[in-house]
Protein backbone atom coordinates (compact mmCIF):
# COMPACT_ATOMS: atom_id res chain seq x y z
CA UNK A 1 0.00 0.00 0.00
CA UNK A 2 1.61 2.78 -0.86
CA UNK A 3 0.56 5.30 2.37
CA UNK A 4 3.38 7.14 3.93
CA UNK A 5 3.88 7.07 7.33
CA UNK A 6 2.61 10.78 7.19
CA UNK A 7 -0.77 10.03 5.53
CA UNK A 8 -0.98 7.37 8.68
CA UNK A 9 -0.42 10.24 10.91
CA UNK A 10 -3.29 12.32 9.53
CA UNK A 11 -5.43 9.26 9.89
CA UNK A 12 -4.75 9.21 13.26
CA UNK A 13 -5.01 12.57 13.74
CA UNK A 14 -8.44 12.91 12.10
CA UNK A 15 -10.10 9.89 14.46
CA UNK A 16 -8.93 11.67 17.35
CA UNK A 17 -10.33 15.28 16.58
CA UNK A 18 -13.56 13.69 15.08
CA UNK A 19 -13.94 11.32 18.37
CA UNK A 20 -13.28 14.36 20.80
CA UNK A 21 -15.08 16.70 18.96
CA UNK A 22 -18.09 14.29 18.85
CA UNK A 23 -17.96 13.81 22.87
CA UNK A 24 -18.08 17.39 23.42
CA UNK A 25 -20.80 18.04 21.09
CA UNK A 26 -22.81 15.43 22.47
CA UNK A 27 -22.42 16.84 25.71
CA UNK A 28 -22.53 20.47 24.96
CA UNK A 29 -25.80 20.18 22.58
CA UNK A 30 -27.75 17.58 24.61
CA UNK A 31 -29.06 20.93 26.93
CA UNK A 32 -28.70 23.17 24.71
CA UNK A 33 -31.32 21.00 21.95
CA UNK A 34 -33.37 20.07 25.39
CA UNK A 35 -33.93 23.80 25.39
CA UNK A 36 -34.44 24.72 22.18
CA UNK A 37 -37.24 21.94 22.10
CA UNK A 38 -38.97 22.84 24.90
CA UNK A 39 -38.77 26.73 25.71
CA UNK A 40 -40.97 29.87 24.98
CA UNK A 41 -38.48 32.09 25.50
CA UNK A 42 -38.55 34.65 22.41
CA UNK A 43 -34.69 34.19 21.87
CA UNK A 44 -35.67 30.14 20.54
CA UNK A 45 -35.66 31.51 16.93
CA UNK A 46 -32.36 33.33 16.69
CA UNK A 47 -30.65 30.83 18.56
CA UNK A 48 -31.80 28.28 16.34
CA UNK A 49 -30.76 30.35 13.32
CA UNK A 50 -27.73 30.93 14.61
CA UNK A 51 -26.42 27.09 15.35
CA UNK A 52 -27.72 26.52 11.84
CA UNK A 53 -25.47 28.73 10.38
CA UNK A 54 -22.76 26.31 10.04
CA UNK A 55 -25.28 24.57 7.28
CA UNK A 56 -25.22 27.99 5.14
CA UNK A 57 -21.79 29.65 5.63
CA UNK A 58 -18.85 28.72 3.29
CA UNK A 59 -16.07 26.61 5.52
CA UNK A 60 -13.40 29.51 4.32
CA UNK A 61 -15.32 32.48 5.94
CA UNK A 62 -16.32 30.37 9.52
CA UNK A 63 -12.40 29.39 9.52
CA UNK A 64 -11.06 33.21 8.29
CA UNK A 65 -13.77 34.88 11.27
CA UNK A 66 -12.03 31.89 13.67
CA UNK A 67 -8.51 32.63 12.51
CA UNK A 68 -9.17 36.71 13.07
CA UNK A 69 -11.58 35.75 16.87
CA UNK A 70 -9.14 33.63 18.40
CA UNK A 71 -5.81 35.16 17.15
CA UNK A 72 -3.85 37.62 19.36
CA UNK A 73 -6.13 40.65 18.09
CA UNK A 74 -9.33 38.62 18.48
CA UNK A 75 -12.07 38.62 22.10
CA UNK A 76 -11.58 34.66 21.85
CA UNK A 77 -7.99 35.07 21.70
CA UNK A 78 -7.75 38.03 24.53
CA UNK A 79 -9.43 35.30 26.91
CA UNK A 80 -7.31 32.31 26.29
CA UNK A 81 -4.57 34.82 26.52
CA UNK A 82 -5.62 35.41 29.72
CA UNK A 83 -6.06 32.18 31.12
CA UNK A 84 -1.82 31.53 30.27
CA UNK A 85 -3.00 29.44 26.99
CA UNK A 86 -1.52 31.63 24.66
CA UNK A 87 -3.68 31.63 21.13
CA UNK A 88 -5.12 28.76 19.71
CA UNK A 89 -4.52 28.52 15.95
CA UNK A 90 -2.19 26.05 14.48
CA UNK A 91 -2.96 23.96 17.71
CA UNK A 92 -4.99 20.39 18.06
CA UNK A 93 -7.16 22.65 20.40
CA UNK A 94 -7.85 25.46 17.72
CA UNK A 95 -9.07 22.53 15.22
CA UNK A 96 -11.22 21.55 18.36
CA UNK A 97 -12.95 24.22 18.92
CA UNK A 98 -13.85 24.98 15.35
CA UNK A 99 -14.66 21.33 14.56
CA UNK A 100 -16.94 21.80 17.45
CA UNK A 101 -18.45 25.13 16.01
CA UNK A 102 -18.25 23.64 12.52
CA UNK A 103 -20.38 20.60 13.41
CA UNK A 104 -22.76 21.96 15.61
CA UNK A 105 -25.99 21.97 13.67
CA UNK A 106 -25.20 18.10 13.03
CA UNK A 107 -25.26 17.26 16.74
CA UNK A 108 -28.27 20.10 17.90
CA UNK A 109 -30.85 19.15 15.07
CA UNK A 110 -31.12 15.48 15.63
CA UNK A 111 -31.22 15.80 19.37
CA UNK A 112 -33.79 18.64 18.97
CA UNK A 113 -36.05 16.63 16.77
CA UNK A 114 -36.09 13.62 19.09
CA UNK A 115 -36.51 15.49 21.99
CA UNK A 116 -39.85 17.68 20.67
CA UNK A 117 -40.96 14.05 19.44
CA UNK A 118 -41.01 12.63 23.21
CA UNK A 119 -43.86 14.57 24.38
CA UNK A 120 -44.51 15.93 27.99
CA UNK A 121 -46.21 12.69 28.35
CA UNK A 122 -43.67 10.21 29.43
CA UNK A 123 -42.29 12.38 31.73
CA UNK A 124 -45.25 13.60 33.14
CA UNK A 125 -45.66 9.76 33.89
CA UNK A 126 -42.11 9.46 35.14
CA UNK A 127 -42.66 12.39 37.65
CA UNK A 128 -46.27 11.20 39.28
CA UNK A 129 -44.51 7.85 39.67
CA UNK A 130 -41.86 10.04 42.07
CA UNK A 131 -38.55 10.26 39.50
CA UNK A 132 -36.34 13.14 40.29
CA UNK A 133 -35.51 15.29 37.31
CA UNK A 134 -31.85 13.82 36.59
CA UNK A 135 -33.56 10.43 37.32
CA UNK A 136 -36.05 11.55 34.32
CA UNK A 137 -33.51 12.30 32.12
CA UNK A 138 -31.18 8.91 32.37
CA UNK A 139 -34.39 6.71 32.66
CA UNK A 140 -36.45 8.06 30.04
CA UNK A 141 -35.39 10.15 28.04
CA UNK A 142 -31.98 9.21 27.26
CA UNK A 143 -33.57 5.19 26.30
CA UNK A 144 -36.44 6.89 24.39
CA UNK A 145 -34.22 9.47 22.30
CA UNK A 146 -31.31 6.99 21.67
CA UNK A 147 -31.95 7.40 17.81
CA UNK A 148 -31.38 10.83 18.30
CA UNK A 149 -28.10 10.51 19.94
CA UNK A 150 -26.67 7.93 17.37
CA UNK A 151 -27.53 10.19 14.34
CA UNK A 152 -26.12 13.09 16.47
CA UNK A 153 -22.83 11.25 17.10
CA UNK A 154 -22.75 9.58 13.68
CA UNK A 155 -23.50 13.04 11.88
CA UNK A 156 -21.00 14.78 13.75
CA UNK A 157 -18.23 12.66 13.17
CA UNK A 158 -18.44 11.88 9.93
CA UNK A 159 -19.17 15.63 9.15
CA UNK A 160 -15.79 16.21 11.14
CA UNK A 161 -13.70 13.97 9.17
CA UNK A 162 -14.52 15.59 6.22
CA UNK A 163 -13.92 19.21 7.18
CA UNK A 164 -11.66 20.98 5.24
CA UNK A 165 -11.87 24.37 4.99
CA UNK A 166 -11.79 25.52 8.57
CA UNK A 167 -8.75 23.49 8.99
CA UNK A 168 -6.71 24.73 6.17
CA UNK A 169 -7.30 27.99 7.92
CA UNK A 170 -7.01 27.46 10.98
CA UNK A 171 -4.29 24.55 11.54
CA UNK A 172 -1.54 26.12 9.37
CA UNK A 173 -0.91 22.82 7.75
CA UNK A 174 1.50 20.85 10.61
CA UNK A 175 2.34 17.12 10.48
CA UNK A 176 0.88 15.31 13.18
CA UNK A 177 -1.04 18.16 15.08
CA UNK A 178 -3.25 19.91 12.34
CA UNK A 179 -2.74 18.05 9.27
CA UNK A 180 -5.89 15.73 8.85
CA UNK A 181 -6.55 13.80 6.58
CA UNK A 182 -8.14 15.63 4.10
CA UNK A 183 -5.63 18.52 4.09
CA UNK A 184 -3.04 15.32 3.24
CA UNK A 185 -5.44 14.43 0.23
CA UNK A 186 -5.23 18.25 -1.05
CA UNK A 187 -1.31 18.03 -0.93
CA UNK A 188 -1.40 15.22 -2.66
CA UNK A 189 -3.61 16.47 -5.57
CA UNK A 190 -1.70 19.71 -5.84
CA UNK A 191 1.39 18.33 -5.73
CA UNK A 192 0.30 15.94 -8.57
CA UNK A 193 0.99 12.28 -6.33
CA UNK A 194 -2.53 11.10 -7.66
CA UNK A 195 -2.17 7.65 -6.44
CA UNK A 196 -1.31 8.73 -2.76
CA UNK A 197 -4.47 11.10 -3.01
CA UNK A 198 -6.54 7.90 -4.69
CA UNK A 199 -5.82 5.50 -1.69
CA UNK A 200 -6.76 8.31 0.72
CA UNK A 201 -9.77 9.86 -1.83
CA UNK A 202 -10.99 6.13 -2.57
CA UNK A 203 -10.46 5.36 1.63
CA UNK A 204 -12.80 8.60 2.37
CA UNK A 205 -15.49 7.75 -0.14
CA UNK A 206 -15.65 4.16 1.72
CA UNK A 207 -15.88 5.35 4.90
CA UNK A 208 -18.27 8.33 4.29
CA UNK A 209 -20.59 5.24 2.51
CA UNK A 210 -20.23 2.60 5.46
CA UNK A 211 -21.43 5.92 7.80
CA UNK A 212 -24.25 6.80 5.80
CA UNK A 213 -25.42 3.09 5.53
CA UNK A 214 -25.22 2.52 9.41
CA UNK A 215 -27.63 6.02 9.51
CA UNK A 216 -29.68 4.14 7.26
CA UNK A 217 -29.82 0.56 9.37
CA UNK A 218 -30.33 3.02 12.71
CA UNK A 219 -33.23 4.80 11.62
CA UNK A 220 -36.03 3.63 13.52
CA UNK A 221 -38.51 1.69 10.65
CA UNK A 222 -41.14 3.47 9.21
CA UNK A 223 -43.85 2.50 11.02
CA UNK A 224 -47.15 2.03 8.72
CA UNK A 225 -49.87 4.46 9.60
CA UNK B 1 -35.61 35.24 -25.86
CA UNK B 2 -38.37 35.45 -23.05
CA UNK B 3 -40.97 37.10 -24.93
CA UNK B 4 -40.68 34.20 -27.76
CA UNK B 5 -41.24 31.73 -24.90
CA UNK B 6 -44.12 33.83 -23.40
CA UNK B 7 -46.03 33.32 -26.90
CA UNK B 8 -44.90 30.15 -26.89
CA UNK B 9 -46.92 29.48 -23.97
CA UNK B 10 -50.00 31.26 -24.38
CA UNK B 11 -50.83 30.89 -27.95
CA UNK B 12 -50.48 26.83 -28.00
CA UNK B 13 -52.10 27.13 -31.38
CA UNK B 14 -49.43 28.99 -33.67
CA UNK B 15 -46.71 27.22 -32.34
CA UNK B 16 -44.60 26.58 -35.73
CA UNK B 17 -44.46 30.42 -36.10
CA UNK B 18 -43.18 30.99 -32.12
CA UNK B 19 -40.89 28.07 -32.27
CA UNK B 20 -39.42 30.04 -35.36
CA UNK B 21 -39.40 33.07 -33.53
CA UNK B 22 -37.13 31.20 -30.40
CA UNK B 23 -34.78 29.45 -33.04
CA UNK B 24 -33.85 32.96 -34.33
CA UNK B 25 -33.82 34.50 -30.75
CA UNK B 26 -30.94 31.52 -29.77
CA UNK B 27 -29.25 31.88 -32.79
CA UNK B 28 -28.84 35.58 -32.51
CA UNK B 29 -28.26 35.31 -28.60
CA UNK B 30 -25.16 32.98 -29.83
CA UNK B 31 -24.04 34.85 -32.10
CA UNK B 32 -23.42 38.07 -30.24
CA UNK B 33 -21.84 35.48 -27.42
CA UNK B 34 -19.26 34.88 -29.91
CA UNK B 35 -18.97 38.54 -31.76
CA UNK B 36 -18.08 39.49 -27.92
CA UNK B 37 -15.35 36.59 -27.93
CA UNK B 38 -13.40 37.36 -30.51
CA UNK B 39 -12.40 40.79 -28.04
CA UNK B 40 -11.93 38.45 -24.89
CA UNK B 41 -9.24 37.03 -23.78
CA UNK B 42 -9.23 34.41 -20.61
CA UNK B 43 -6.29 34.78 -17.82
CA UNK B 44 -4.97 32.34 -15.15
CA UNK B 45 -3.21 34.64 -13.28
CA UNK B 46 -0.96 33.09 -10.05
CA UNK B 47 -2.40 34.35 -6.73
CA UNK B 48 0.25 36.76 -6.08
CA UNK B 49 0.08 38.45 -9.09
CA UNK B 50 -3.65 39.51 -9.08
CA UNK B 51 -3.44 43.10 -8.23
CA UNK B 52 -0.73 44.33 -10.44
CA UNK B 53 -2.43 41.96 -13.29
CA UNK B 54 -5.68 44.22 -12.91
CA UNK B 55 -4.12 47.39 -13.19
CA UNK B 56 -2.11 46.15 -16.71
CA UNK B 57 -5.57 44.26 -17.71
CA UNK B 58 -7.50 48.01 -17.15
CA UNK B 59 -4.50 49.55 -19.61
CA UNK B 60 -4.56 46.75 -22.11
CA UNK B 61 -8.35 47.47 -22.17
CA UNK B 62 -8.01 50.79 -22.85
CA UNK B 63 -4.88 50.31 -25.52
CA UNK B 64 -6.40 47.66 -27.84
CA UNK B 65 -10.02 47.72 -26.83
CA UNK B 66 -9.61 44.07 -26.29
CA UNK B 67 -10.88 43.02 -22.72
CA UNK B 68 -8.98 40.10 -20.32
CA UNK B 69 -10.88 38.21 -18.11
CA UNK B 70 -8.60 37.44 -15.01
CA UNK B 71 -9.46 34.60 -12.74
CA UNK B 72 -7.06 34.17 -9.96
CA UNK B 73 -5.87 30.45 -8.04
CA UNK B 74 -3.06 28.27 -7.07
CA UNK B 75 -1.07 27.79 -10.04
CA UNK B 76 -1.04 23.73 -9.57
CA UNK B 77 -4.48 24.08 -9.35
CA UNK B 78 -4.53 26.02 -12.98
CA UNK B 79 -2.10 23.09 -14.10
CA UNK B 80 -4.83 20.42 -13.06
CA UNK B 81 -7.52 22.17 -14.10
CA UNK B 82 -5.71 22.98 -17.72
CA UNK B 83 -4.98 19.50 -18.55
CA UNK B 84 -8.58 18.83 -17.99
CA UNK B 85 -10.17 20.73 -20.04
CA UNK B 86 -10.63 24.40 -18.68
CA UNK B 87 -10.84 27.17 -21.25
CA UNK B 88 -8.40 29.16 -19.82
CA UNK B 89 -5.71 31.11 -23.56
CA UNK B 90 -3.08 32.34 -21.20
CA UNK B 91 -1.56 31.38 -18.16
CA UNK B 92 0.54 33.75 -16.06
CA UNK B 93 2.14 31.23 -13.67
CA UNK B 94 3.67 31.88 -10.26
CA UNK B 95 6.71 29.33 -11.47
CA UNK B 96 8.72 28.36 -14.48
CA UNK B 97 8.13 24.52 -14.31
CA UNK B 98 4.46 24.80 -14.86
CA UNK B 99 4.11 26.59 -18.20
CA UNK B 100 7.50 24.57 -19.39
CA UNK B 101 5.34 20.97 -18.53
CA UNK B 102 2.71 22.47 -20.06
CA UNK B 103 4.72 23.41 -23.48
CA UNK B 104 5.81 19.32 -23.36
CA UNK B 105 2.75 17.86 -23.06
CA UNK B 106 1.34 20.34 -26.15
CA UNK B 107 -0.86 21.87 -23.95
CA UNK B 108 0.94 25.26 -24.46
CA UNK B 109 1.94 27.30 -27.61
CA UNK B 110 5.95 25.79 -28.29
CA UNK B 111 8.09 29.27 -28.19
CA UNK B 112 5.62 31.42 -26.26
CA UNK B 113 7.00 31.22 -22.91
CA UNK B 114 8.75 34.31 -21.30
CA UNK B 115 9.62 35.31 -17.71
CA UNK B 116 6.76 38.23 -16.95
CA UNK B 117 8.45 39.12 -13.71
CA UNK B 118 10.73 37.60 -10.63
CA UNK B 119 9.24 37.37 -7.44
CA UNK B 120 11.07 38.88 -4.52
CA UNK B 121 10.36 37.13 -1.37
CA UNK B 122 10.43 39.07 2.00
CA UNK B 123 10.48 38.06 5.91
CA UNK B 124 7.57 40.39 7.19
CA UNK B 125 5.81 40.66 10.43
CA UNK B 126 2.78 42.59 11.17
CA UNK B 127 4.96 44.27 13.81
CA UNK B 128 6.77 47.46 13.80
CA UNK B 129 10.00 46.78 14.35
CA UNK B 130 10.37 42.94 15.16
CA UNK B 131 11.99 42.06 11.92
CA UNK B 132 15.38 43.66 11.64
CA UNK B 133 16.91 45.00 8.52
CA UNK B 134 19.37 41.60 8.24
CA UNK B 135 16.69 38.99 8.67
CA UNK B 136 19.09 37.78 12.27
CA UNK B 137 15.48 37.54 14.01
CA UNK B 138 15.53 34.17 12.70
CA UNK B 139 18.55 33.02 14.59
CA UNK B 140 17.63 35.09 18.07
CA UNK B 141 13.79 35.60 17.88
CA UNK B 142 11.14 34.01 20.63
CA UNK B 143 8.74 34.15 18.27
CA UNK B 144 6.10 31.23 18.48
CA UNK B 145 4.83 30.69 14.35
CA UNK B 146 7.09 31.38 11.26
CA UNK B 147 4.33 31.43 8.38
CA UNK B 148 5.66 29.81 5.08
CA UNK B 149 3.76 28.96 2.39
CA UNK B 150 3.93 24.66 1.65
CA UNK B 151 6.95 24.25 -0.33
CA UNK B 152 5.73 21.33 -2.10
CA UNK B 153 3.12 23.29 -3.82
CA UNK B 154 4.19 27.04 -3.78
CA UNK B 155 7.34 28.83 -5.37
CA UNK B 156 8.02 31.18 -2.94
CA UNK B 157 7.71 28.80 0.21
CA UNK B 158 10.20 26.37 -1.94
CA UNK B 159 12.42 29.77 -2.00
CA UNK B 160 11.73 30.43 1.83
CA UNK B 161 12.89 27.03 2.70
CA UNK B 162 15.75 27.14 1.08
CA UNK B 163 16.70 30.54 2.28
CA UNK B 164 15.91 28.83 5.47
CA UNK B 165 18.26 25.71 4.29
CA UNK B 166 21.15 28.29 3.44
CA UNK B 167 20.82 30.34 6.37
CA UNK B 168 21.44 27.27 8.60
CA UNK B 169 18.30 27.60 10.45
CA UNK B 170 15.67 25.47 9.19
CA UNK B 171 16.43 22.86 12.50
CA UNK B 172 15.83 25.60 15.08
CA UNK B 173 12.43 27.58 13.11
CA UNK B 174 11.15 23.66 11.77
CA UNK B 175 8.89 22.82 14.97
CA UNK B 176 7.63 26.48 15.00
CA UNK B 177 6.60 26.30 11.08
CA UNK B 178 2.92 26.98 10.27
CA UNK B 179 2.24 26.83 6.45
CA UNK B 180 -0.30 28.36 4.52
CA UNK B 181 -1.94 26.45 1.13
CA UNK B 182 -0.58 29.24 -0.49
CA UNK B 183 1.17 32.77 -0.62
CA UNK B 184 -2.11 34.52 0.03
CA UNK B 185 -2.96 32.52 3.32
CA UNK B 186 0.27 32.82 4.10
CA UNK B 187 0.10 36.32 4.18
CA UNK B 188 -2.91 36.25 6.08
CA UNK B 189 -1.48 34.10 8.89
CA UNK B 190 1.22 37.07 9.81
CA UNK B 191 -1.37 39.45 9.13
CA UNK B 192 -3.86 38.41 11.70
CA UNK B 193 -0.80 38.01 13.94
CA UNK B 194 -1.34 34.46 14.52
CA UNK B 195 2.31 34.17 13.16
CA UNK B 196 4.94 36.46 14.38
CA UNK B 197 6.54 36.35 11.08
CA UNK B 198 6.61 34.84 7.92
CA UNK B 199 7.96 34.71 4.32
CA UNK B 200 5.37 36.39 1.62
CA UNK B 201 5.64 37.93 -1.58
CA UNK B 202 6.89 41.36 -1.34
CA UNK B 203 3.95 42.41 -3.85
CA UNK B 204 1.65 41.50 -0.83
CA UNK B 205 3.05 44.11 1.60
CA UNK B 206 3.92 47.17 -1.41
CA UNK B 207 1.84 49.75 -1.48
CA UNK B 208 2.78 52.76 -3.66
CA UNK B 209 6.09 51.90 -4.01
CA UNK B 210 6.98 51.42 -0.25
CA UNK B 211 6.56 48.43 2.23
CA UNK B 212 3.01 49.78 4.01
CA UNK B 213 2.90 48.57 7.76
CA UNK B 214 5.22 46.30 9.92
CA UNK B 215 8.67 45.64 9.55
CA UNK B 216 10.26 43.34 6.77
CA UNK B 217 13.21 41.90 5.48
CA UNK B 218 14.21 41.71 1.93
CA UNK B 219 15.82 38.49 1.69
CA UNK B 220 19.03 38.70 -0.83
CA UNK B 221 18.73 36.72 -4.40
CA UNK B 222 21.79 34.62 -3.16
CA UNK B 223 19.47 33.17 -0.81
CA UNK B 224 17.18 30.43 -2.96
CA UNK B 225 17.18 29.91 -6.72
CA UNK B 226 15.30 32.67 -8.60
CA UNK B 227 11.21 33.12 -8.42
CA UNK B 228 10.72 33.18 -12.39
CA UNK B 229 7.26 33.83 -13.04
CA UNK B 230 6.74 32.72 -16.41
CA UNK B 231 3.75 33.38 -18.86
CA UNK B 232 2.38 30.88 -21.47
CA UNK B 233 -0.47 30.84 -24.86
CA UNK B 234 -2.33 27.66 -24.23
CA UNK B 235 -3.69 25.86 -26.72
CA UNK B 236 -6.85 27.04 -26.31
CA UNK B 237 -5.92 30.87 -27.18
CA UNK B 238 -3.80 29.70 -30.17
CA UNK B 239 -6.42 31.64 -32.70
CA UNK B 240 -7.26 34.27 -30.51
CA UNK B 241 -5.86 37.84 -31.66
CA UNK B 242 -6.48 39.33 -27.67
CA UNK B 243 -4.84 36.24 -26.01
CA UNK B 244 -1.12 37.13 -28.15
CA UNK B 245 -2.06 40.99 -27.74
CA UNK B 246 -2.21 40.64 -24.57
CA UNK B 247 1.10 38.70 -24.24
CA UNK B 248 2.82 41.41 -26.08
CA UNK B 249 1.25 43.72 -24.00
CA UNK B 250 3.36 42.50 -21.06
CA UNK B 251 6.27 43.09 -22.19
CA UNK B 252 5.63 46.81 -23.28
CA UNK B 253 7.50 49.67 -20.97
CA UNK B 254 3.67 50.66 -19.94
CA UNK B 255 3.28 47.01 -18.05
CA UNK B 256 6.74 46.70 -16.98
CA UNK B 257 6.07 50.09 -14.62
CA UNK B 258 3.58 48.47 -12.95
CA UNK B 259 4.76 45.22 -12.52
CA UNK B 260 8.38 46.91 -10.99
CA UNK B 261 6.13 49.42 -8.94
CA UNK B 262 4.54 45.89 -6.81
CA UNK B 263 8.05 45.37 -6.00
CA UNK B 264 9.04 42.19 -8.48
CA UNK B 265 12.49 42.18 -10.95
CA UNK B 266 11.96 42.68 -14.71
Amino acid sequence: MPLSADDFAAIGLTLRLAGLATAILLVLCTPLAWWLAHTRSRWRRPVAAIVALPLVLPPTVLGFYLLMLMGPQGAVGAFTQWLGLGTLPFTFWGLLVGSVAYSLPFAVQPLQRAFESLGARPLEVAATLGAGPIDRFFSVVLPLARPGFITAGILSFAHTVGEFGVVLMLGGNIPGVTRVVSVQIYDHVEALQYTQAHWLAGGMVAFSFIVLLALQWWQPERRAP
Amino acid sequence: MSSSCTTFRTQPARQPRSLRHLLAGIALALGGMAAAQADEVSVAVAANFIAPMQKIATAFEQATGHKAVLSSGATGKFYAQITHGAPFQVLLAADDTTPERLEHEGRAVAGSRFTYAVGQLVLWSAQPGYVDAQGQVLRTGDFAHLAIANPKLAPYGLAAQQTLDKLGVAARVQPRLVMGENIAQTYQFVASGNAQLGFVALSQVMEDGRIARGSAWRVPATLHEPIRQDAVLLAAGKDSAAARALLQYLRSDAARAVIRSYGYGI
